[in-house]
């Protein structure tokens, strides 16, 4: 029982945090956290395929897409389209398209896991690193679609004035969720299933799982919560163009997923904390440097230097991420027990 | 023909190489069954045929009257097969628990919702086969390993682990691929205790692979000795290490020396 109070103060605790924050903090600290929230939602969905079902993919730029326009083009009033929509007419579809937030963002997140389900049928078909190919390319498709059909998107010129409804309760509580989905999948049988197809898919198919099953299971669960935290990004935001999700996005949450450990969930929120939050830290390097006096002059992107520096060294001393691909109750878990067996 | 289970005329082609030619043989229920024979006779490519990882070029397998050629791998299960690795494949980042809940996947019974809302059922489910898998891990003396890695233990527990997993999933038909395979004298003998106590306790038939004939001997109620893919021995153990057929499949024919 004492878990359960545990987990029960743990929660209670990052509630009073996001209350706190959305009242207390300035506009520029809030927003570093926001985005720290939109983060946590993306890589932890991401790691549920990347690390825990060991599936290589590239897909979040894609998903996330696809989430952020669903929920633009649903939150916009119909006569701010007509007004926005320069290139064409916006489709009579878009001018349809109209919900309150939470069925929009919902909406998002299931048209993402709709195009994760089709794109599963011919990927896990087969085994091998497939899946990063097509979702690589997928990426590029839904981008190059946003900017080759005005008529849904507006084009490169994307999507403005959308309503600012996502603010810290909306996005942290979704994280919150999200953190909280994830470990439930994690501990259940569905979760040893996804482990045991990354670890032996021969052995696991002896066991009687479907692993096609599984995958696409665990594939539709990441493309769901990427299209929810798109729609939060959309709506934070406010505006979206398609070079917001370019490659560089899955990029970054892999830096993040392979930081904190693939198959590690507590190890993503730690490691979603450190990179977001030390990018922002470290923006003190773009600026002018003066050291014992003598002015080094401001180097714009310096800051990614040191970054890249800290990232590496990190990698270096802890090869499989910072927890491995464990969850941290299991590392103290194991450390307690060593510590009794040594006294 | 009244086996329970039923290797018919089965042969095996990969590309030009015939791996299995015309093999027939039948298991009764509740007996140990040996096969037997030197590397590369096929023995491995039959175990894989049964369990559905491959299709035979020709012939069929029955289990219990029923046709099961060609099932799917993971299905076999469902069936009532379960199998061991000849190079053991645990679930390498996993624990011992979890390896052997794996082997329960289909014994709980709860949706993907229910285990992230954490409802009921969830809980029932999962409490049932954490028992059982104590229970099973108690029979194989590995319970101190629980939270353990699988690869921390020593290969003889391994074993047990990946028999223990198989166990797990409810078989009435257990393939073991050489258990004995890299086990000092004493696991050994252990081992055949286990698996004597399991076949009864589960009420099991069980369809072994050996080297160690010393082993055979003393486990298997018949044997098959396969060489080249084909059979050419049938019967008793004790038999079968006297045959000559079968002694000049393994140390070469010297008649024309």
């Amino acid at each position: 029982m004492s878990k359960l109070i545990r987990n029960l103060i743990l929660i209670a605790a990052t509630i009073a945090f996001i209350v706190w924050a959305q009242n207390n903090l300035e506009p520029y600290t809030l927003r570093i956290v926001n985005n720290i929230g939109i983060f946590l939602i993306l890589a932890l969905s991401y790691n549920l395929i990347n690390g825990v079902t060991g599936q290589f993919s590239l897909e979040p730029n894609g998903f996330v897409a696809i989430g952020a326009y669903f929920t633009a083009l649903m939150l916009i009033p119909p006569e701010v389209k007509l007004d926005m929509f320069a290139l064409t007419d916006p489709a009579p579809i878009v001018m349809k398209m109209h919900a309150s937030f939470l069925p929009a963002i919902l909406t998002g997140g299931i048209a993402a896991a709709f195009v994760a389900l089709l794109l599963s049928f011919p990927v896990f078909r087969v085994r091998g690193d497939y899946l990063a190919i097509v979702t690589l390319g997928f990426g590029f498709i839904i981008r190059i679609f946003a900017i080759n059909n005005p008529e849904y998107t507006n084009g490169a010129l994307g999507l403005n004035d959308i309503p600012q409804i996502a603010n810290l309760y909306w996005i942290g509580g979704i994280a919150l969720i999200t953190f909280i989905t994830m470990i439930h999948i994690i501990y259940s049988k569905y979760g040893r299933a996804m482990k045991s197809v990354r670890d032996d898919e021969d052995a696991a198919t002896a066991m009687g799982i479907n692993t096609f099953k599984i995958k696409t299971l665990a594939f539709m669960t990441s493309a769901f919560f990427e299209g929810v935290g798109g729609g939060l990004l959309a709506s934070y935001l406010s505006t979206i163009t398609p070079d917001q999700f370019s490659f560089l996005l899955t990029f970054q949450l892999l830096i993040i997923i392979v930081l904190g450990g693939l198959g590690s969930m507590t190890g993503t929120v730690v490691s979603t904390i450190l990179v977001m939050g030390g990018m922002e830290w470290l923006r003190f390097l773009d600026d002018d440097i003066t050291i014992f006096g003598y002015d080094f002059g401001a180097h714009p992107g310096l800051r990614m230097v040191v970054f890249s520096i800290l990232l590496i060294v990190m990698m270096l001393f802890a090869r499989e991420g910072l927890f491995g691909n464990k969850e941290l109750p299991d590392i103290l878990k194991k450390f307690k027990k060593l510590k009794k067996s040594k006294v | 023909m009244n086996g329970f289970l039923i290797v018919d005329h089965v042969t095996m082609d990969f590309g030009g190489v015939r791996a299995i030619d015309d093999l027939s043989f039948e298991v009764y229920k509740g007996e140990i069954y040996g096969l037997i024979g030197p590397n590369g006779a096929g023995k491995t490519t039959i175990f894989n045929i049964i369990t559905g990882n491959l299709k035979p070029t020709k012939g069929r397998i029955i289990l219990e009257g029923e046709d099961i050629t060609g099932i799917k791998p993971n299905e076999a299960v469902y069936k009532g097969i379960a199998r061991t690795f000849q190079n053991i494949r645990l679930f390498k980042s996993m624990s011992v628990l979890d390896n052997i809940l794996i082997g329960f996947d289909s014994k709980a019974k709860y949706s993907y919702f229910e285990a992230i809302l954490r409802l009921p059922r969830y809980f029932k489910y999962e409490k049932i086969i954490r028992e059982k898998a104590y229970e099973l891990m108690d029979i194989f003396g590995i319970r101190e390993f629980e939270d353990s890695l699988a690869t921390e233990l020593s290969y003889g527990n391994q074993r047990k682990v990946e028999i223990a997993r198989a166990l797990a999933t409810g078989p009435k038909l257990l393939l073991l691929d050489e258990p004995a395979a890299g086990m000092n004298p004493k696991e050994t003998a252990e081992l055949s205790d286990i698996i004597h106590k399991i076949k009864k306790d589960f009420d099991l038939t069980i369809l072994l692979i050996e080297h160690d004939m010393k082993f055979v001997n003393a486990m298997c109620d018949r044997v098959t000795v396969l060489d080249y893919g084909e059979k050419i021995f049938e019967g008793k153990p004790s038999e079968a290490i006297v045959n000559e057929k079968v002694i000049a499949a393994y140390l070469g024919d010297f008649s024309n020396a």
